[in-house]
């Protein structure tokens, strides 16, 4: 298929691994932000190609993931009541919440509904008009505009009876976060490029220059993450710390205006938790004022308003979505959390850097046996 | 869920309420599927969207599709004249 058949090439991708050996004198460390880049790094085995020494650590990239337990918690409040239809993106449906997730509400009569787009919840409203759709808003800036559309469609419709559960999060406030952290060791990001085909680059053209680290905006496809890293190596091989953009076929430097704009007319800046990462100033978004009406919080605010936030049980996710621990060092991994029966959100969703060491990196069966073993 | 796919504007719905949205018909690989093209306003029939969650948010640019290519090259010269001058970060040469 044209634009990604051809950044497959596996003689391209030798060559660059072999342009990069020549590149590369130091271990460094770099971290691709993205879940997306992560399953594609482990499905390509782009790690295994890099030279010794240029490791990859794995972020936060994953709106399943980093979705407090009590948004969960108030999604599966929201989806027990009496005449509302919660409707989400499938991903978050066996995300575990503090006692139950979306699943088992639905199994036991909970009206939970998937939808593919945004825009399919305000269809769905407007056709069960006597039916409260409440749309589980999830997602990056990549998603925002298409939720902040939703909400101006009702809007436009005069739909009275869709609103949105807000538990978006913005990239560039984690990331600063993440290089704040004492015991960080990432010395460079590969930025997550459809975050930035909507947001543009001036977020990162600050960050770099005031941490000193290279941000690169990567795709998604082999080439596309071997280049990546190249140009990410070649900066701190050379003292730099800028922005650059190899994923220049979709990523323009001010973005997508029209994206930015429905989503700065719905949505402002707010603090907000990241499982994980713990509340992170400006680093989420809510609805403004002016659409307060399709504010799902507001409509039911007897439905799990602000509480102390669940124990996550014993899963590490903090630690992985951290890039602290690589999934397979994990306990719970491959034994007790499967996709199946997951422990914590990454070994859900098609993002989870779990999912994907569980996918394409199967410890061997010995090792899971002595895992599982009491 | 940023999870963006690339696919082709085949036709392009005119003609819908003012207030819905503009509705394209994408092809990805041999599936079809309905996109809203209202984030890329001067998007065309023939044009390369990448679409996510139903929306499209970024036309592809023709003239940036090789450049990972180019890149490629632009690395694999320099460490050719790295290794001319037998500079540092060369590759050890087999005796």
């Amino acid at each position: 298929m044209r634009y990604l058949d051809e950044y497959r090439d596996g003689q391209a991708a030798q060559r660059y691994a072999e342009a990069l050996r020549a590149i590369v004198t130091r271990p460094w460390t770099l971290m691709e932000v993205c879940g997306g880049q992560t399953h594609a790094i482990l499905r390509y085995g782009i790690d295994e190609l890099l030279p010794p020494g240029l490791t990859l650590i794995h972020g936060p990239g994953c709106p399943v993931c980093v979705t407090p337990v009590a948004a969960l918690d108030r999604a599966v409040a929201l989806a027990r009541r009496a005449g509302v239809v919660l409707a989400s993106f499938g991903d978050m449906l066996r995300v575990p919440g503090s006692a139950a997730d979306l699943l088992h509400a639905r199994a036991a009569g909970a009206d939970v509904r998937i939808v593919y787009s945004p825009l399919d919840a305000v269809a769905l409203a407007e056709r069960e008009p006597e039916r409260e759709v409440v749309f589980f808003a999830v997602g990056f800036e990549t998603t925002a505009p298409a939720n902040a559309m939703a909400v101006r469609l009702a809007s436009r419709k005069g739909l009275e009876n869709f609103s949105l559960l807000a538990a978006q999060r913005r990239v560039p406030p984690a990331l600063d976060a993440i290089l704040a952290s004492p015991d960080c060791r990432v010395q460079a990001f590969l930025a997550a490029g459809h975050v930035c085909a909507v947001m543009g680059i001036a977020e990162y053209v600050a960050l770099a220059a005031r941490r000193r680290v290279p941000v690169v905006v990567t795709g998604f496809e082999p080439l596309d993450l071997l280049q990546g890293v190249a140009m990410a190596a070649r900066q701190l091989e050379e003292g730099r710390g800028e922005v650059e953009i190899p994923y220049s076929r979709a990523v323009r430097p001010g973005g997508n205006p029209a994206a930015r704009a429905a989503m700065d007319e719905v949505f402002e800046p707010c603090d907000g938790e990241w499982r994980g990462l713990g509340v992170i100033p400006d680093g989420a978004l809510r609805l403004r004022p002016r659409y307060a009406a399709f504010d799902a919080a507001r409509r039911f605010p007897d439905e799990g308003g602000e509480r102390p936030a669940p124990r996550d049980g014993d899963c590490l996710a903090g630690l992985v979505l951290q890039g602290r621990l690589r999934p397979p060092d994990c306990p719970a991994f491959g034994g007790r959390c499967t996709p199946e029966h997951p422990v914590g959100a990454p070994m859900v969703s098609a993002e989870g850097a779990c999912a994907a060491y569980y996918r394409y990196r199967p410890r061997p069966a010995a090792a899971v046996a002595a895992v599982g073993a009491p | 869920m940023c999870l963006g796919i690339p696919g082709e504007i085949v036709a392009v719905r005119e003609g819908g309420a003012p207030e819905s949205p503009r509705l394209a018909v994408v092809r990805f690989g041999g599936a079809e599927r309905e996109v809203c093209l209202d984030l890329v306003p001067e998007a065309r029939v023939g044009d390369f969207v990448i679409v996510h969650v139903g929306v499209a948010i970024s036309i592809l640019a023709r003239e940036e599709a090789d450049a990972v290519f180019g890149y490629l090259e632009e690395i694999q010269a320099l460490s050719e004249l790295e290794a001319e001058a037998g500079a540092p970060g060369e590759p050890p040469e087999a005796p």
